[in-house]
This record gives C-alpha cells, sequence and structure tokens, in this order.
C-alpha cells in the first residue's frame, strides 16, 4: 500500500531562523510513530506543516499521495499541545463542537472512550485538571475516523497514572488502518507503544529507527538512545 | 498478564518467553486460546505490531496454531510442550553453570551442591 505520509526536503524559516531544514520522510499505514526532540527542535512545526496549518519554506508534503491542502484536512486529525476547546464549554458542547466541524467525528466513538478515560458529559471544560482535559483532547482526536493522526505531546504535564490511560486509550481506540505520530520529550513511559522513532535535534532529522531494531542492534532502549543523541 | 519489561532488549522476545513460561508452567494449557493481538496490546501497553510479531514467531516455532476464522491457540501437542521446557531448563542449567564457574567452584563441588540442596528441599522455592 502507497504511504500515508511523505515529507519532501522540507525547510521551514520563521524569519531568519531556521525551523526545520531537509527533511526526508515517510510513514506507511498502520504504524505508531514517535516524534523524538528536546523543546524547540521542531517537533510541533513538523506536525502544523503536515495539518495543513503552516505552509513550508520549500519541499512538498503528501498524504496519502495528495499535496497537503484543503483536501487533506480531513485526512488529518490533530492534536496540538494546546486545547482547542473553549472555556465556557462542557465535555458535551465540546464533543457537539466536534461534531458539527468534522463530518468523519464518530460520536458513538467519542461517548465510548469518555467512558473509558471516566470523563462525564456535563463536566465543565475549564473544571478538568490538566491530565482530564489532556484525555478529553485526545478522545476528540481519536473519534474522528482519519488516515493519520497528529498527536502533539499527550502526555506532556500529566501524572503517571494519567499517562498510562492515555497509553491504554491510544492502543485501544487507534484504527490499524491508519498512522499516528506522537511526539514527545518524555521517552521512557511511551517506548513501547512506537513502531519506529524518529529524533529531530535543531531542525534536523538525525536518526530513524524501529525500536526493535535499535533495541537489538545497540542493546539500548529507546530512552537510553535518546539522553545519548540529546546530551549537551 | 503482568510482565515486566526491559526497554533494553526487544519487546517481541520478552513477550515470548513470557508466553513460553506461562504453557510450560500450566497457566496456558496445551489447546487453550490466546489472547487477539489488540487485546493483549491494550494490556501490556504495547505497540499491537510487536504483539503480531511476537504471535508470527510464536506460530513459526510451532508453539501457538491459527485456526482460520477462530483464533491462536497453545500447540495441542504435548510433545511440543515438552520440547519447550527442555529448552528453558537447559537455559537456566546453563545460566547456573556459568555463575558457578565464575565463583570457581570445582565441577565436583557444584554436584554435590546441587545434591545437598536438593535434599534439603530447597528446589521449588526461588525462581524468576
Amino acid at each position: 500500500m502507497s504511504n500515508i505520509l511523505e515529507l519532501n526536503q522540507i525547510n521551514k524559516t520563521y524569519g531568519n531562523k531556521k525551523a526545520l531544514s531537509n527533511i526526508t520522510l515517510d510513514i506507511a499505514p498502520g504504524r505508531i510513530v514517535g516524534l523524538l526532540g528536546s523543546n524547540g527542535s521542531g517537533k510541533s512545526t513538523l506536525m502544523k506543516l503536515v495539518a495543513g496549518l503552516l505552509h513550508p519554506s520549500s519541499g512538498t508534503i503528501q498524504v496519502t499521495g495528495k499535496p497537503v491542502g484543503l483536501e487533506t484536512k480531513s485526512l488529518v486529525s490533530f492534536m496540538p499541545d494546546c486545547p482547542l476547546t473553549e472555556k465556557w464549554m462542557r465535555v458535551r458542547d465540546a464533543i457537539a463542537y466536534y461534531r458539527d466541524f468534522y463530518a468523519d467525528f464518530d460520536e458513538e466513538k467519542a461517548r465510548e472512550m469518555l467512558d473509558f478515560m471516566n470523563l462525564v458529559e456535563s463536566d465543565r471544560v475549564r473544571h478538568l485538571s490538566k491530565g482530564m482535559n489532556e484525555r478529553l483532547q485526545l478522545t476528540l482526536a481519536l473519534s474522528r475516523k482519519a488516515r493519520l493522526y497528529l498527536l502533539d505531546e499527550p502526555i506532556g504535564g500529566v501524572d503517571p497514572v494519567a499517562r498510562g490511560k492515555i497509553l491504554d486509550a491510544i492502543v485501544k481506540f487507534y484504527d490499524e488502518e491508519s498512522s499516528l505520530i506522537i511526539s514527545t520529550h518524555l521517552v521512557n513511559d511511551i517506548e513501547r507503544i512506537f513502531d519506529e522513532v524518529v529524533f529531530i535535534r535543531e531542525g534536523e532529522l538525525v536518526m530513524r529507527e524501529e525500536v526493535e531494531t535499535l533495541r537489538l542492534k545497540y542493546g539500548k532502549s529507546v530512552d537510553e538512545m535518546f539522553k545519548e543523541v540529546y546530551a549537551e | 498478564m503482568t510482565i515486566e519489561f526491559d526497554n533494553n532488549l526487544p519487546i517481541y522476545l520478552q513477550i515470548m518467553q513470557y508466553i513460553k513460561r506461562q504453557i510450560v508452567t500450566g497457566t496456558l494449557q496445551a489447546g487453550d486460546k490466546i489472547p487477539s493481538v489488540r487485546e493483549l496490546a491494550a494490556e501490556l501497553q504495547i505497540n499491537p505490531n510487536t504483539v503480531q510479531r511476537t504471535f508470527q514467531e510464536l506460530e513459526r516455532e510451532e508453539v501457538v496454531e491459527t485456526k482460520r476464522g477462530l483464533g491462536r491457540y497453545v500447540t495441542s501437542e504435548e510433545r511440543k510442550i515438552m520440547t519447550i521446557k527442555k529448552e528453558m531448563a537447559s537455559e537456566l542449567l546453563e545460566r547456573f553453570l556459568t555463575g558457578m564457574q565464575e565463583l570457581g567452584i570445582e565441577e565436583q563441588d557444584i554436584l554435590s551442591i546441587v545434591a545437598d540442596a536438593v535434599a534439603e528441599g530447597k528446589g521449588g522455592t526461588t525462581h524468576e
């Protein structure tokens, strides 16, 4: 089958600051890919480019063979690192908002996920703890029937219990026909759900490897590899 | 199921070992159905493709078999299970002997240490 995502020699500059340089990457269907890098390495920029929220300075991006644009926005579900919901909303309003906004939103799946996440529809979004809010954002993102899911720091700043729950939900609810890119700098907790990892540092792709190959080849965990690559 | 993973080693090898151990200890019996890829992945919080690979390897070794449309089952051949048991026993033995040799214990003494331990009933209390 053809690739879900293809990035070809992507460059992105903000003013005269280089955010990404010469990134070439392809992702096959059914893969869970870890996008790893320290803060400011370019992870979020890369995701926003794929989501069509930013435009590359040069290079091309294709989702299921189509250039990023209006058409691909219905193929890509993006969970940004800051919530998209409004403060006045209750959980049920957030669900309704997504349902109205996205034709591919699966309300039944969303309710099933809310239940799994112990979220209550009448809860106010602004009263949710950080961990519960992450759970809500993940529910919203994964309830779309997309081909590519982009999760930007889904476990950033939540406690280990909530982290476990979020990982559970990702493995349980993701659709095997699609692919998932998860950015994080908290590698240890999440490395077992990846098929492959992509390391970016200062906007450059420094390594890409199947995680099981990496363990076999170097006898190291992804976390140890991460610490070596990003040692200062 | 609970399993402590070592992230430094390939995960699929660890799950293979884990399932084999469950088979030889009788937690999983000959002919038992084993969980689906999805179930096991969710339970262990690991990548479904890793579980898939584990099952493929176990099938290749004929430890599990797929019945079309029904799922995967532990082999019903007792002989196969005995083979796994022997393999695991010889791995244990090898580790034990290496450890004793590193301690500088003579072969004769190893034999008597083992004989004494068995006589004192030390077996069966601690295993990894």
